[in-house]
């Protein structure tokens, strides 16, 4: 099948990529974008490794096709911060073990990205609802929880300080 | 897993929809949010040389909340049903059952209209449809029909849709006051075991019209009219409840998966029933 040129701005830049129809967004991202934070994991929808933001929704890119994400905004967990400065997110999943070998924790903070961004003040419940999408096989969660409480708060702090 | 190669097709009108449609015939389909048709192809289960993608046709989005009925665009997203206020004082139900489905990330993309035209019996939306009476809108080659739910469905993934019509919208009147959906599942996100939508009017202590319907208990869903009837005119005690539960085991026909042999099918229908129509009872 013929490929197409399609345009993805992802984490801010406008990327032209050739795809084929059939190509799903996450290898797009890893192979030819070369943004592997998005992980591959159980390839039927259930895990959430693979969750990207594409237009202020939690996506699992393992199953959408590049094609149909043309023209969207994308953000991977590159997109977040840098290595030099990583997000409020990161620093607290590194705080409160959020990881242990750390293969979901993309996915998890991307999720909880979007999660926080629609629910500043997220009860333990909604966490743990909000990240039903995403499976990790060593934390149990509890320490994945308490990251997004405590992010949450971290984030609504700067939010009082930059307003006063 | 890569799916069989296919043509991308991107309409921005119900127009040109349906002409890629009826050119391609058998070898197109529509795509809305993807969630069960991705996997599908992508197991090799669904090939689709051609595939259509919706999500450009703006009017097949949004909610209507009028004085007599409700529409409901079919590309409107679970995550949109959910986060609608209007919707969730009108038909509050919608928004509890919408919350039972899949994940976070399944309900951002999958919509209303892909979960009741797919023909899944695991789909959630079908049974409530059914309970609500609602009314689906087809549109094809020549023109528009209505089908109502409790009629669309004749077995699994087999429906009053032709090949080549798109289901537009769903319309529903607004619904009794009491209201649950009840699912039984082994694990967040799966498909139910069982569940039960249930919707309940009363006056005082006394029933004065119920509707119940049943999800994952045949190859179709299952409008129990027998059992909602067995309400009416009762102050739904528990030998109200366990006749409606005993007529609707009557209209069930589970089968054994790796969800169950049947009578365990049936011991969590009974069950998910009861619970369903107390709950309604308690808010209606």
């Amino acid at each position: 099948m013929k490929k197409t040129p399609i345009e993805l701005n992802v984490n801010g830049q406008t990327r032209t990529v050739l795809v084929e129809p059939r190509e799903l967004l996450i290898h797009t991202l890893r192979e030819q974008l070369e943004l592997t934070g998005p992980h591959v994991g159980c390839e039927t929808s259930h895990c959430g490794a693979c969750t990207v933001e594409i237009d202020g929704r939690s996506v699992k890119s393992c199953t959408l096709f590049a094609v149909q994400a043309a023209g969207a905004e994308i953000t991977t967990v590159e997109g977040l911060a840098s290595p030099d400065a990583l997000h409020v997110l990161q620093t607290s999943f590194r705080e409160h073990h959020g990881l242990q070998c750390g293969y979901c924790t993309p996915g998890m903070i991307t999720r909880a990205h979007r999660l926080l961004q629609e629910n500043p003040n997220p009860t333990e419940e909604d966490v743990r609802f909000g990240l039903a999408g995403n499976l990790c096989r060593c934390t149990g969660y509890q320490n994945i929880v308490k990251s997004v409480l405590a992010a949450a708060e971290e984030l609504n702090t700067q939010k009082e300080a930059a307003q006063a | 897993m890569i799916p069989a190669a296919f043509e991308y097709h991107r309409p921005s009108d119900i127009a040109a929809a349906l002409s890629i449609l009826t050119e391609y015939g058998d070898d197109a389909r529509v795509i809305a949010g993807g969630h069960s048709l991705v996997p599908m192809m992508k197991l090799r289960m669904a090939e689709v040389p051609h595939l259509i993608d919706l999500q450009d046709i703006g009017t097949l989005r949004g909610i209507d909340v009028g004085a007599d009925r409700i529409r409901i665009g079919a590309m409107t997203t679970q995550h949109d049903l959910i986060n609608h206020d209007a919707l969730t004082n009108a038909a509050p139900t919608i928004r509890e059952t919408a919350l039972q489905i899949a994940d976070p990330q399944v309900r951002y993309m999958g919509t209303i209209g892909g979960n009741v035209a797919n023909g899944d019996p695991g789909n959630d939306m079908p049974a409530l449809m059914q309970c609500l009476d609602a009314t689906f809108y087809l549109t094809g080659p020549n023109g528009e029909r209505t089908v109502s739910a409790r009629e669309f469905y004749f077995a699994a993934y087999a429906t009053d849709r032709e090949d080549d019509e798109i289901l537009t919208a769903i319309e529903f009147a607004h619904p009794m006051p009491g209201f649950a959906y009840e699912k039984q599942k082994r694990k967040i996100g799966d498909y139910a075991t069982a569940a039960a939508a249930v919707l309940i009017q009363r006056d005082g202590e006394r029933c004065t019209g119920a509707s119940i319907a049943m999800t994952n208990l045949s190859d179709t869903p299952v409008f129990a009219e027998d059992a909602a009837a067995t309400l009416v005119g009762t102050a739904v005690d528990s030998a109200a409840i366990a006749a409606a539960i005993e007529a609707m085991q009557q209209a069930i026909d589970p089968s054994e998966d790796n969800r169950g042999p049947v009578p365990f099918k049936r011991h969590i229908a009974g069950v998910v029933l009861q619970r369903a129509i107390e709950r309604a009872w308690s808010r209606a």
